[in-house]
């Protein structure tokens, strides 16, 4: 801190005084000393936050976007998980992709999995978006989502019960507890 | 006013299924609209001429996910006009009790979406909830949720399991409950009715001369059921109604829906009833003649249609599909011009969007 300023600190206002001081403090912070400690300090906080409201985008593609919607009604209800669907990509944390993506959905599909903003979290639900499915020969299909997304979850099945995706969300939330991204310094 | 195109697709909470419909607004009023399909487009057609006939059985059935066994039972018979194969009577009647479930699940399905269009969640979790007891009978049936991959070339897969026509039964006194609930959460309500009425006029000369079919030409006033004019399995033993509606709107639409799921229960209760011991399945071929048939079921979606050459080998030559939405989505622009922007998920929701068929 330079201390020839002294003068002027005491003349500012109160908006110049709280920037400083949070300059101040970030700077202190995000020391590379002090980021690792806060960081393991608070990041518990933030994947529990994050693991216990995955919203995924409300996106039906095929045949397991009925086993999407059946999960999220009365007799498994998705909801009380914390997986609310949401329409919009900038308000979503879970590319869930749930059918077989064809060469012309394949630019609009990169395009919403790079509009979500970090932390994302993609999840290949089926096995036409694991690896292509029954349509292993066909011309016009992707042969597996991680060819131009990074998958973290994979449900097989065809399609595979509500169970089975509401287990791979668990899964996804291992994952989130377990690699700890956020981080309140960024 | 400046015009402005809208694009709705294909990431949109009004598209059930993926799909992009282009809508060109002046003010509020759409003054164009342009579906744009083929988002889900694998092939379907070209791939099934490398597969022989057994394979393609479970193709059919992800034609369309939401009336799954309505395809493969389409498929099947097709193969069996081709090869000239008789089935058994209680197969028959099996595939009626079957391909009935299916189309109320289908029905429920298409409710449930279009309750969440107008913004009523109560209607998806009332629908969702009855048709998991239907998925449940078909569970015990067949096995699966939803792919039954359960109707054979020369009858079906397996028998009916014990005490089917006892839950059969009680499910559906329980269903026809609930069906009460249903008229008086959507008919007699105020805001339901007010979206879904005088809106997606479709006229019965629009609905011919498009090819409209399917419940959305029973709601524009033309009475044709392909089950009772050109009847498939065994339903000319059956004594059924055709829902017809004359209002020609969105609302007709769900009317014929609704009641057509109501007619589906008398159905079953009459097939359960005349169903006879039997055997439920008769050896098929491995190969086709050379030759040529073609068949029409009433899907729940509307007339779906299958053409199929054989070569004398154990694959099509060829087969064709006559999607019903893919014709019916051409209607879109008649439905849509000269209504508001708001109203497009009553008017395209009224219309049981499925893309698995439409793209193939």
């Amino acid at each position: 801190m330079d201390l020839s300023l002294s003068p002027h600190a005491i003349a500012m206002t109160a908006k110049e005084f709280q920037e400083m001081a949070k300059d101040m403090v970030l700077g202190l912070a995000r020391n590379p000393m002090l980021k690792k400690p806060i960081d393991g300090l608070t990041a518990p906080i933030w994947a529990w936050g994050q693991r216990n409201a995955i919203y995924p985008l409300h996106f039906g593609v095929a045949c397991c976007a009925l086993e999407m919607a059946a999960a999220s009604a009365c007799r498994w209800d998705a909801e009380r998980l914390g997986m609310i669907y949401r329409s919009s990509p900038r308000q979503s944390d879970v590319l869930l992709v749930n059918g077989w993506i064809s060469q012309k959905l394949r630019p609009s599909l990169r395009r919403l999995y790079e509009q979500m903003p970090e932390p994302k979290w993609v999840v290949a639900m089926g096995e036409c978006a694991i690896s292509g499915g029954p349509w292993y020969d066909a011309y016009n299909v992707i042969q597996g989502l991680d060819t131009f997304i990074p998958v973290d979850i994979y449900i097989p099945g065809c399609p595979p019960r509500p169970e089975a995706m509401i287990d791979g969300f668990m899964k996804l939330n291992r994952k989130i507890t377990a690699e700890q991204k956020g981080t309140f310094l960024d | 006013m400046t015009e402005m195109w809208v694009n709705m697709g294909p990431q949109h909470p009004m598209t059930h299924g993926l799909w992009n419909l282009r809508v060109k607004i002046d003010g509020e009023i759409i003054t164009d609209a342009t579906p744009v399909i083929g988002y889900l487009h694998r092939g379907w057609e070209k791939m099934v001429e490398a597969r022989d006939f057994k394979q393609i059985i479970p193709l059919a059935d992800r034609l369309c996910y939401g009336s799954s066994l309505t395809w493969s039972h389409l498929y099947v018979r097709t193969i069996e006009e081709l090869m000239d194969v008789d089935v058994p009577e209680r197969a028959q009647w099996i595939r009626v009790i079957t391909l009935e479930m299916q189309r109320i699940s289908s029905h429920l399905m298409w409710l449930a979406a279009v309750g969440t269009d107008l913004g009523s969640y109560t209607i998806f979790l009332y629908c969702m909830r009855e048709r998991e007891l239907f998925l449940d009978l078909m569970t015990n049936l067949t096995g699966a949720r939803m792919t039954y991959n359960y109707v054979r070339i020369g009858g079906v897969r397996n028998d009916l399991p014990p005490n089917f026509e006892r839950d059969t039964l009680r499910v559906l006194k329980l269903f026809e409950e609930r069906m009460k609930e249903y008229e008086a959460l959507c008919d007699r309500t105020t805001s339901f009715r007010v979206r879904m009425e005088d809106v997606g006029m479709l006229t019965p000369a629009d609905a011919m001369n498009l090819g409209v079919t399917g419940p959305n030409m029973r709601g524009s006033k033309i009475d044709f059921d392909i089950r009772r004019d050109d009847p498939y399995e065994t339903y000319d033993q059956v004594d059924f109604e055709v829902c017809v509606e004359d209002t020609c709107d969105s609302f007709a639409r769900y009317r014929v829906r609704m009641r057509e799921m109501e007619v589906s229960c008398d159905i079953i209760r009459q097939a359960l009833k005349k169903l006879r011991d039997g055997p439920v399945r008769v050896k098929a071929p491995n190969n086709a003649p050379s030759g040529s048939a073609f068949f029409h079921v009433e899907d729940p979606r509307g007339e779906g249609l299958m053409y199929a050459i054989g070569d004398g080998t154990n694959q099509p030559y060829r087969l064709k599909v006559r999607s019903p939405i893919f014709v019916s989505v051409s209607a879109t622009p008649v439905m849509l011009i000269g209504e508001k922007m708001a109203d497009v998920p009553a008017i395209m929701g009224s219309i049981d969007m499925c893309l698995g068929e439409t793209d193939r």
